[in-house]
């Protein structure tokens, strides 16, 4: 793992021996990690392997249960504070780090309503700048153009993959340093995700990403980097080619090539 | 060398399976071609030749068998890491393989012609020079089934010895030209025979390059060889 004494520009986030635990449950042991900016990141590991858990520290959701615990550090960059740590606002962090889940999720509200939300909430109430910026992520979604004539209808009429390009957008809008995919196209078809994919890697121009996913395909085609997490441990870590052409690390061989289990 | 658990997915496993199966099939009918094109030409018998070109179209259908069984496994599977490798390495393989056949019949091809010509003079280095060879290929094999990446780096050794036996054969028969034109015929065919053996020893030399590939994951080609041909 790189141990840099000075921040290097080229890194967006830096875990350091990060420990996580769910009351008495360890879920991740140990990790340290570099995330490198404007970069994707994959994370790749077997149910229950802390991939998830790992992802989520990133923008403090586990905040929401009971006795859980942090160890280790996880600095941004460039300000180099410690999302793990104490005294830091979970909400604020969470419009800097945004995450893209599962399933679409977009608010029962409009296209429109949906993007502006995050805006709002900050605070911003000038019409025409939300809308020039709710333009703007719609473009970055890639949805701009099936959607700029409907822009007030509910976003539920959308079909799956619009809808979880909205759930992009959306987060888009808030100018998020870091962009948290869990599963982003589990629930849709190959082309909605052949989309969601090529989307990625736009967006990589200008944001740092990482990624969980359970298609290890995918992680091949979208990742520069790619992360196997085992029972909690950070397995290995490496260049995505490396990693699926020739990995350092039995486990990571054994997992690839389906020999698990 | 790492030893790997079988496949969670079993109709994966067999595919991989029935490819290597394929790759040593093709490669024992090929190692049969160059042991009795050899022996047509020491022992004067022309039947031996017969027979390695009558294999020749059983080596291409088994190439292609390989070819298909490959793209299907790539199709259909996605491999990756150590898997990826090997079947990449079979593509190759089974092209080195069909080679060495085309390369086995010219032998056979060669020694035909030579049988019905008084015999130029005692065949010593081009047995040696065979017995490199076949002790390559089968060496190269034989990593490749061990996935030995020890063995297959001692088959690259090999290769200079092959390179300078053949310029040895050579050597000897520039000047038996010179000396007497009856001879030249015959003489030009022992050298493109000693040329054939030299090819034949540098498709093992690929072999083996491509074995320590997918052990290791390393390209090594072209630091080995003399002519830095591979």
């Amino acid at each position: 793992m790189v141990e840099n004494k000075e921040h290097n520009p080229s890194i967006k986030a830096e875990v350091k021996n990060l420990s996580f635990y769910y009351g008495s449950l360890q879920a991740l042991k140990n990790v340290s990690l570099v995330i490198e900016q404007n970069k994707i990141t994959a994370l790749i590991g077997p149910s229950g392997c802390g991939k998830s858990t790992y992802l989520r520290c990133f923008n403090r959701m586990h905040d929401l249960y009971p006795g859980h615990r942090y160890e280790g550090e996880i600095l941004l960059y460039p300000d180099g504070i410690n999302i793990a740590g104490g005294g830091i606002d979970p909400i604020e962090i969470r419009l800097k780090n945004a995450m893209v889940f599962q399933k679409p999720n977009p608010f029962p509200k409009s296209i429109f309503e949906n993007v502006a939300y995050g805006l709002r909430i900050r605070g911003l109430k000038n019409y025409h700048q939300i809308k020039e910026r709710v333009e703007r992520a719609l473009l970055e979604g890639a949805l701009w153009d099936e959607v700029k004539d409907r822009l007030h209808d509910p976003a539920f009429n959308l079909s799956g993959g619009q809808q979880q390009r909205l759930c992009i957008a959306r987060a888009l809008a808030c100018d998020p340093e870091l962009l948290l995919f869990d599963e982003p196209t589990s629930a849709l078809d190959p082309i909605a995700t052949a989309r969601i994919e090529e989307l990625m890697g736009e967006l990589k121009k200008k944001v740092t990403i990482i990624v969980v996913t359970h298609n290890m395909q995918q992680a091949a085609r979208v990742s520069d980097f790619t992360a196997f997490l085992y029972l909690g441990e950070l397995i290995e870590w490496g260049k995505t080619e490396q990693i699926f052409t020739n990995p350092k690390e039995k486990k990571t061989e054994d997992y690839i090539t389906g020999r698990f289990g | 060398m790492k030893e790997f658990k079988e496949h969670t997915d079993k109709h994966y496993e067999a595919d991989l399976k029935d490819l290597k199966e394929d790759i040593l099939r093709m490669g024992a009918v090929v190692e049969e071609m160059l042991v009795f094109s050899m022996k047509s030409l020491v022992d004067r018998n022309s039947a031996f030749a017969e027979e390695v070109i009558k294999k020749e179209p059983v080596v291409n259908q088994l190439e292609m068998m390989v070819d298909d069984r490959c793209l299907k496994l790539l199709a259909l599977h996605q491999p990756a890491a150590v898997d990826l490798r090997f079947i990449v390495i079979s593509l190759k393989i089974g092209k080195d393989l069909e080679r060495m056949g085309d390369l086995a019949v010219n032998i056979a091809e060669i020694a035909i012609e030579l049988n019905q010509e008084p015999q130029l003079k005692q065949y010593v280095d081009l047995p040696r020079l065979s017995a490199i060879a076949q002790h390559m290929v089968n060496r190269a094999l034989d990593a490749f089934v061990k996935q030995d990446a020890i063995l297959a780096k001692k088959v690259l050794e090999q290769d200079d010895e092959a390179d300078n036996l053949k310029d040895k054969i050579q050597d000897d028969l520039v000047p038996m030209m010179e000396k007497d034109k009856e001879a030249v015929f015959r003489a030009v065919r022992l050298i493109l025979i000693a040329r054939q053996l030299e090819r034949i020893a540098d498709h093992a030399t690929n072999i083996a390059e491509e074995v320590v590939f997918m052990v290791q994951g390393k390209d090594i080609r072209h630091q080995y060889s003399r002519s830095g041909s591979g």
